[in-house]
């Protein structure tokens, strides 16, 4: 059987190798980004001069022909499901027996006056960050429109290189939209330290001026004012890059609709990763699409195995994320929602410098369980938190087992005791932290061993 | 809007950073101007000083010389405490002409060779410059510099300064700034004070953080009975430390901490490779033909300080009748081939190109004891948090022994590698708080 991938980043990539890992059948990814897999994570670490190119790539290039993986460099021009072929730029024809569709998304515009002059884009591929790295160079000025993750990776990013940055943030804090406020105001803080990065929050973008050459000039905010620039990053979003998909007979509507299985309106057509909109008929639960690095990794495992094992639906495990802001680091597992919603509870502490917080979610009931947890400037488990949530542990059982979900590198300072501290504080308990760093103690939290 | 769509599709084979680009933006304070024009300075009176210019003046000669060059690069190196935030800041280094192997690198590691060669095999080109260590050498040892001496000095020079800017840049990590305090107090004071005090006080120059396999003479024959029979108790002492070392906390420290108890925290080759060769340290090979290399060249050297010191053990047993002059020959072989040219020259002198720690990844017999240990018999090991590795590569870049971390990492599986130094610049590195270097049980540390 030939499968062929479209697209060769995280999602396409994880297929080939997991198909690879579990059958003979011949792997084919076509690619018109770049010959070889690279980390898409880490193309702000190339502007920066952290990283190089080749760095960014996981494995040496031998080792797609030793895997019998076949790499194509070409576009996809058009997908022709009815005779199973695949018609490339380069003229030549492609026939598949399996075809999974692992485009990505694109960067996200609103139909902005002058987004299209030299010197306005996003930053997804590696095209993008070539063209950031040519239009930079000289640049006195950047404006960012955006305060997501790409959004403050840009300004590091630019920040990297002195050049200024007006970063203009929709929302009262950065990213406010999915951080609790706590966390927000920290980030946003941390953002105002950097000197040379403008932020102004509640700030939105009108319009682009064109220099008269087809070039940005610079940009009018929402309040008005004219703000002089060489470069705009567009940073509010990606969508579905799936023009070539559209103009085939594959059923899409934000995205490329897929059900629980992966599989398209086509026989024998899959899609995954950001560019899939997974509908649930049976539930009547909303569409999704994930756009989400971690995601689009356990959808191609997903695929593969549904391909080469058994048809089996896709089971979102408990949610994780990281980031960094600029020097904080931040992870989350479970739900944790900008805004608290009903039936939860929450605990919080942070630092007097504003660079560690901790925070935990749980159910105002019985129960108390679990529900989400933050960290930033701290690191932690992940086996151990998703282990709590998903077993539903009690919050105080969790707080005075909270060190063995330290993950901090030795002689670091350990925090867990002051949000022990305030959750008594706020309730009048009197818990006890009984564990402390170390990986004995996340063993003994994972097997069930009782503190000592 | 650019991006893979047919309309704007660039086939790009890598990205194209051009040169207006990668020009450094920091302009350098006027203290540091200074700074740097002292250091520059120093070292051209010291090259100088090797012709016999400052014979007469002596003192002058030391002060001009090593005095400037550590005043001239400590000034350098403290405004980086202000200068540069506490975090990984990385920036650049893929476009510096020194760190990524340009002109600059190259000039540099030839300089440090040539400074080898002379070191080991030319050293009466060195003579005069020897005479800048002399005010120091009676100081601490009440005689005047050899070029032994003359070489501590540097080396613990480099190992002090340097270790001042890897803690600027750690800071943010207390693992690391210990652990750099570790390499350097150790330096400074078993491998080059003690040492010194010891020939003061009219005893053996000894060094208590080496030991066989590394100082592979701390094992001949002729050296254990020459020591233990002596009436000196110190010496006795001496002797059998070594061996306590070697048999006993060898085995017994990395069961607990890993190799990196020695090979980061104590060594004075880790010292001035966590050091002087910090901004190195991304220059070494990665890729799966080194590590077969690596463990062909590494455990070839094992094999050979072994049978060297067992054939003089035997020749020594035999009163030299069965094998003669051989195993001298043998160990003069190793003596030179490794001791020298493999741990010296190539060691450090390649440092700009291959990264820093070349003799502790391709040639170190202790490191390959070390490394065994840790690989079958230790608790420790890098731990990946679960699903949290983006692949980004910044842990394989930034090891200085050349290992993938990534490969791992991403695989969500434990590092447990013999070549691991537990310098701890992976977990440091890593933007997603992914890695973390633990002890916990030995067994099921590997996936099967």
């Amino acid at each position: 059987m030939h499968i062929v991938i479209i697209g060769n980043g995280i999602a396409g990539i994880t297929a080939a190798r997991t198909i690879r890992k579990l059958s003979d059948h011949r792997v084919t990814v076509i690619s018109s980004e770049s010959k070889h897999f690279f980390s898409r994570t880490a193309l702000m670490y190339i502007y920066m001069g952290h990283l190089t190119y080749e760095q960014t790539k996981p494995y040496e290039d031998w080792f797609w022909a030793k895997n019998r993986i076949d790499l194509v460099h070409d576009h996809v021009k058009s997908i022709q499901t009815d005779t199973k072929t695949l018609l490339l730029l380069s003229g030549s024809h492609l026939g598949y027996d399996k075809l999974i569709i692992a485009t990505g998304s694109r960067p996200r515009t609103f139909g902005w006056k002058g987004q299209d002059l030299r010197g306005v884009q996003g930053l997804y591929s590696l095209q993008d960050l070539q063209t950031m790295v040519d239009t930079t160079t000289n640049a006195k000025r950047g404006v960012i429109v955006g305060g997501g993750l790409i959004g403050i990776e840009t300004a590091e990013m630019l920040y990297s290189r002195k050049i200024p940055v007006t970063f203009l943030v929709r929302e009262q804090r950065y990213w406010n939209s999915v951080l609790p406020d706590e966390e927000a105001t920290m980030i946003t803080n941390h953002i105002r330290e950097h000197e040379g990065i403008d932020l102004r929050l509640q700030t939105e973008l009108r319009e682009i001026l064109d220099d008269g050459s087809g070039a940005v000039r610079g940009i009018i905010t929402s309040s008005g004012e004219e703000i002089p620039c060489e470069f705009v990053a567009l940073t509010v979003g990606v969508e579905p890059n799936i023009d070539v998909v559209r103009a085939s007979t594959i059923t899409c509507g934000r995205g490329i609709l897929v059900n629980e299985y992966f599989e398209t309106s086509a026989s024998d057509v899959y899609a995954a990763g950001d560019c899939a909109e997974m509908q649930f008929p049976e539930s009547a639960a909303p569409s999704r699409i994930e756009p989400l690095w971690y995601a689009a990794r356990a959808h191609g495992e997903s695929i593969a195995r549904n391909i080469c094992l058994e048809r089996a639906a896709y089971a979102r495990k408990t949610f994780f994320n990281s980031a960094k802001f600029f020097d904080i680091e931040y992870q989350t597992y479970g739900t944790v929602s900008a805004k608290r919603s009903k039936g939860e509870e929450t605990i919080v502490w942070q630092d007097a410098d504003g660079k560690r917080l901790l925070r935990i979610v749980y159910a105002n009931d019985a129960t108390k369980r679990v529900l989400g947890f933050n960290v930033m400037g701290v690191r932690f488990r992940q086996d151990v938190c998703t282990h709590w949530i998903e077993r539903q542990t009690s919050v105080e059982e969790v707080l005075t087992e909270l060190g063995a979900a330290n993950f901090d590198p030795e002689f670091f300072p350990e925090c867990e005791a002051h949000l022990v501290a305030e959750y008594n504080r706020q309730t009048g308990r009197n818990l006890v932290l009984k564990r402390k760093r170390s990986l004995w103690n996340a063993v003994a939290v994972l097997t069930g061993k009782a503190a000592l | 809007m650019p991006s893979a769509t047919p309309s704007s599709f660039i086939p790009l084979e890598n990205i194209i950073i051009p040169a207006g680009f990668s020009k450094p933006l920091v302009e350098l304070s006027p203290v540091r101007k200074i700074a740097l024009a002292l250091f520059v300075m120093g070292l051209l009176v010291f090259i100088i000083g090797g012709t016999g210019a400052f014979t007469a003046v002596p003192l002058l000669y030391s002060f001009g010389s090593l005095g400037l060059a550590t005043l001239g690069a400590l000034l350098y190196l403290l405004p980086l405490f202000r200068e540069y935030k506490p975090g990984i800041h990385h920036n650049g280094i893929m476009f510096s002409k020194v760190q990524s192997r340009g002109a600059l690198a190259w000039m540099v590691g030839i300089g440090m060779t040539g400074f080898y060669v002379l070191l080991y095999w030319y050293a009466e080109y060195l003579q005069h410059c020897i005479r800048a260590a002399d005010p120091l050498s009676f100081w601490l040892r009440g005689k005047a510099a050899d070029q032994w001496f003359l070489y501590g000095t540097l080396y613990t020079l480099a190992v002090v300064i340097m270790g001042v800017r890897m803690i600027a840049k750690y800071r943010h990590s207390r693992y690391q700034i210990i652990r750099t305090l570790s390499v350097v107090v150790f330096q400074l004071m078993f491998a080059y004070l003690i040492p010194a005090w010891l020939q003061m006080m009219n005893q053996p120059e000894f060094y208590f953080t080496y030991f066989w396999p590394l100082k592979y003479d701390y094992l001949n024959p002729a050296n254990v009975r020459y020591f233990l029979a002596s009436p000196n108790q110190l010496m006795v002492f001496m002797i059998i430390w070594g061996m306590i070392m070697t048999f006993v906390a060898t085995p017994v420290l990395t069961y607990f901490f890993g190799k990196r108890w020695y090979c980061s925290w104590v060594c004075g080759c880790g010292g001035l490779a966590e050091t002087l060769g910090d901004p190195f340290r991304q220059n070494s090979d990665k890729s799966l033909k080194a590590w077969k290399i690596e463990r062909w060249m590494i455990y070839s050297v094992l094999i050979f300080v072994t049978s060297m010191t067992g054939l003089l053990w035997v020749n020594s047993a035999m009163q030299g009748g069965v094998l003669g002059e051989f195993s001298l020959g043998y160990a003069k072989a190793y003596s030179f081939f490794v001791g020298s040219l493999f741990s010296g020259v190539v060691g450090t002198g390649f440092y700009p190109i291959m990264g820093s720690r070349v003799w502790c990844r391709f040639g170190c017999p202790m490191a390959a004891v070390l490394g065994l240990f840790q690989r079958h018999f230790s608790r420790f090991r890098i731990t990946t948090n679960g699903g949290q590795c983006i692949s980004c590569g910044n842990c394989s870049t930034y090891c200085e022994m050349g290992i993938d971390v990534r490969s791992y990492a991403q695989r969500g599986e434990n590092i447990v590698r013999a070549s691991c130094v537990g310098c701890g610049v992976c977990s440091s590195v890593c933007p997603r708080g992914v890695l973390s270097l633990e002890n916990g049980a030995a067994k099921g540390r590997v996936k099967q």
